[in-house]
């Protein structure tokens, strides 16, 4: 990306003699909604920080629309941060939260008062200028922090986990309004979630993020079908890893053995040879089991549990070497036997990725 | 049961009347028309106290005003170094922070007595003139403490992220402070400062080792008032504190305080 809007390169910082990030670069274009997703304390929030100006890296460089402000003070930024939490004015009310960034700029009253009717338009809270931030619920405080943003017509919003307080059903509804503003407004968006659901459901793309190094970049397509480690794998989605060794490899795919079962496989996404340990990935709703062996993929198990979670089932087989798996079949068909009963594992195997058995060295 | 609250209700009245009956006794001799040098039993009701004391006869009314500029001008000296110093505190984390925050708070553990003898020696090794000078000195010393405790606790309680909002809103960093911090921590500031003045106030002991023959302030000059015979102008004096005291306490809390409280969680 020649023309990239947001640009960060060999981003280093350490507390304490922690190193928090390790030479993370990334780009963000323009309108392009990107998303760090990765467990807490890998590095996402202190990454948006920086970008935002509220912490000073220990080396790299953020370049915004061509210009280096790595050393620009926050307010000199043109780019506005969602908070955790929100961070309203608690002594202002709803139009003066609004109005803030505004009034910074020295906007008369007359000018600003028609652009916070426009926002509170935008988020849907008309009628609540007057309401201090206390007595907003939580879906409300949010709406207010984004609008006081907007207002401002930042060309990049950071977000920081900015639905993370909210209930799972207005989570949702969020997740739909802001990807609807966003795409409206053609703004770009950093967003920061340790909610991979959300991250799949929002983002053009995602960075998987740990130990303050970025594990893969991709679409969430590339993400959940083809991630590229272990981690990645394990992250995004529920999957179940059976360690095995490479016994073939030719242009359509490779053989792999576990536990003595030869198992068809497609080929990774990075240079294994035979003989090496790999990870294949079996996510949980790809999954299908029957007391009949069918296709050449299928592994022997016994069936332990099965539940009705709703809409599909939950069943655990413990294979013949005491691991054990878990699928989720949203059909009857893909699920067929009884408790106790002995019954072969199936899917399809380019739908199983291959990855690195190994940690990453972090 | 009931005997049970009849005796709570018979102790909460014992530790009132014991609490506010001297207070009640200065209020009343100070109404007394007994001019002798033992102004004991109370002769009959009468303002002549009030009448002397606005007369200014022993300079009580003078020294009160010596000890309101005194306060005035100790408690904003603190108010300022108090809130920097919390503010300061709070947003970096040094590395002495921990020992740097014993030393401030220190001069309201150190015993009285120990502080002035020692503000003694200081001032009179340091070839100060003793008077207003030194006393202002004093005073902001162990005024400072409660400011800046009132004005941490506050700040303790607050998102730190809502200054760096205001920040990333565009205000510079003079500009954030004083729209957004400010006003939240304004209650700390105020009332540390309100204790502080009160202290400084009826400062004796400190007041009497780092002043000079010419500035007297309120206490030393009740002092040595009484020293010289006890006159009831001081009891007039105090009924009119009180009064003071008393009329801004009520106006604190039949005031509807509602703002601010949401800051803290």
């Amino acid at each position: 990306m020649a023309d990239a809007l947001l640009r960060v390169e060999g981003l280093k910082k350490s507390f304490d003699g922690t190193q928090v990030l390790r030479d993370l670069s990334f780009e963000v274009g323009h309108g392009e909604f990107v998303t760090l997703l990765g467990p807490s304390g890998c590095g996402k929030t202190t990454t948006l920080r920086i970008v935002a100006g509220l912490l000073a890296p220990d080396a790299g460089r953020v370049v915004l629309s061509g210009s280096d402000i790595t050393d620009a003070p926050p307010e000199k930024r043109p780019l506005n941060t969602v908070f955790q939490n929100y961070a309203l004015f608690p002594h202002m009310n709803v139009e003066k939260n609004i109005s803030y960034g505004l009034r910074m700029r020295g906007m008369k009253k007359a000018e600003w008062r028609p652009k916070v009717e426009e926002m509170l338009r935008l988020v849907q809270l008309e009628g609540c200028e007057k309401r201090m931030p206390s007595q907003l619920s939580g879906g409300q405080c949010q709406r207010v922090a984004i609008a006081r943003t907007l207002i401002l017509q930042p060309e990049l919003l950071l977000l920081d986990e900015p639905l993370g307080a909210l209930d799972l059903k207005l989570r949702r509804q969020m997740q739909v309004e802001l990807k609807d503003i966003q795409k409206r407004l053609g703004i770009a968006f950093v967003y920061i979630t340790h909610d991979q659901e959300e991250a799949l459901n929002m983002s053009d793309r995602i960075a998987v993020m740990r130990n303050g190094r970025f594990e893969q970049m991709g679409t969430p397509e590339q993400i959940y079908d083809h991630p590229a480690t272990r981690f990645a794998a394990e992250f995004i989605g529920q999957t179940n890893l059976l360690e095995c060794k490479v016994e073939a490899i030719d242009e359509d795919g490779m053989v792999l053995s576990y536990a003595g079962e030869r198992i068809p496989a497609r080929c990774a996404e990075f240079d294994a040879k035979v003989g090496d340990r790999v990870c294949l990935s079996l996510r949980t709703e790809r999954l299908g089991f029957g007391p009949e062996k069918c296709g050449d993929c299928c592994l022997e198990g016994t069936l332990i549990d099965r539940r009705y979670a709703g809409g599909s089932m939950r069943a655990t087989i413990r294979l013949r070497d005491g691991h054990e798996i878990l699928a989720m079949c949203t059909s009857a068909e893909r699920a067929r036997g009884e408790v106790g009963q002995r019954v072969y594992l199936n899917w399809n195997p380019a739908e199983a990725p291959v990855v690195r058995a190994e940690e990453a060295e972090a | 049961m009931k005997r049970k609250k009849f005796g709570a209700k018979l102790y909460l009245a014992l530790v009132l009347v014991l609490m506010y009956l001297p207070v009640l006794v200065v209020i009343v001799y100070s109404f007394n028309s007994n001019a002798s040098r033992q102004p004991i039993p109370f002769t009959g009701f009468s303002l002549r106290n009030y009448a002397a004391l606005f007369q200014d006869t022993r300079g009580l009314v003078a020294s009160l005003k010596t000890s309101l500029i005194l306060a005035l001008m100790s408690v904003s000296a603190s108010v300022v170094i108090g809130t920097l110093g919390a503010v300061g505190m709070v947003r970096r984390k040094l590395r002495l922070g921990g020992l740097m925050e014993t030393v401030t708070v220190l001069p309201v553990m150190i015993p009285e007595i120990i502080l002035a003898v020692a503000f003694m020696a200081l001032f009179s090794a340091a070839g100060l003139r003793f008077g207003m000078g030194t006393l202002v000195l004093a005073h902001v010393t162990f005024c400072t403490p409660y400011i800046y405790l009132l004005v941490k606790g506050r700040l303790a309680g607050m998102d730190l992220n809502i200054e760096a909002a205001a920040r990333d809103l565009g205000a510079g960093p003079a500009k954030a402070f004083l729209t957004v911090t400010l006003p939240l921590i304004l209650p700390g500031v105020f009332s540390g400062a309100m204790l502080a003045f009160a202290m400084s106030l009826d400062d004796f002991v400190i007041s009497f080792f780092v002043t000079g023959s010419n500035v007297t302030p309120l206490p030393l000059r009740i002092y040595s008032s009484v020293k010289a015979g006890v006159s009831l102008q001081v009891n007039a004096l105090c009924t009119l504190m009180l009064l003071f005291v008393f009329v801004v306490a009520g106006v604190a809390l039949l005031r509807p305080g509602k703002k601010n409280k949401e800051v803290f969680k």
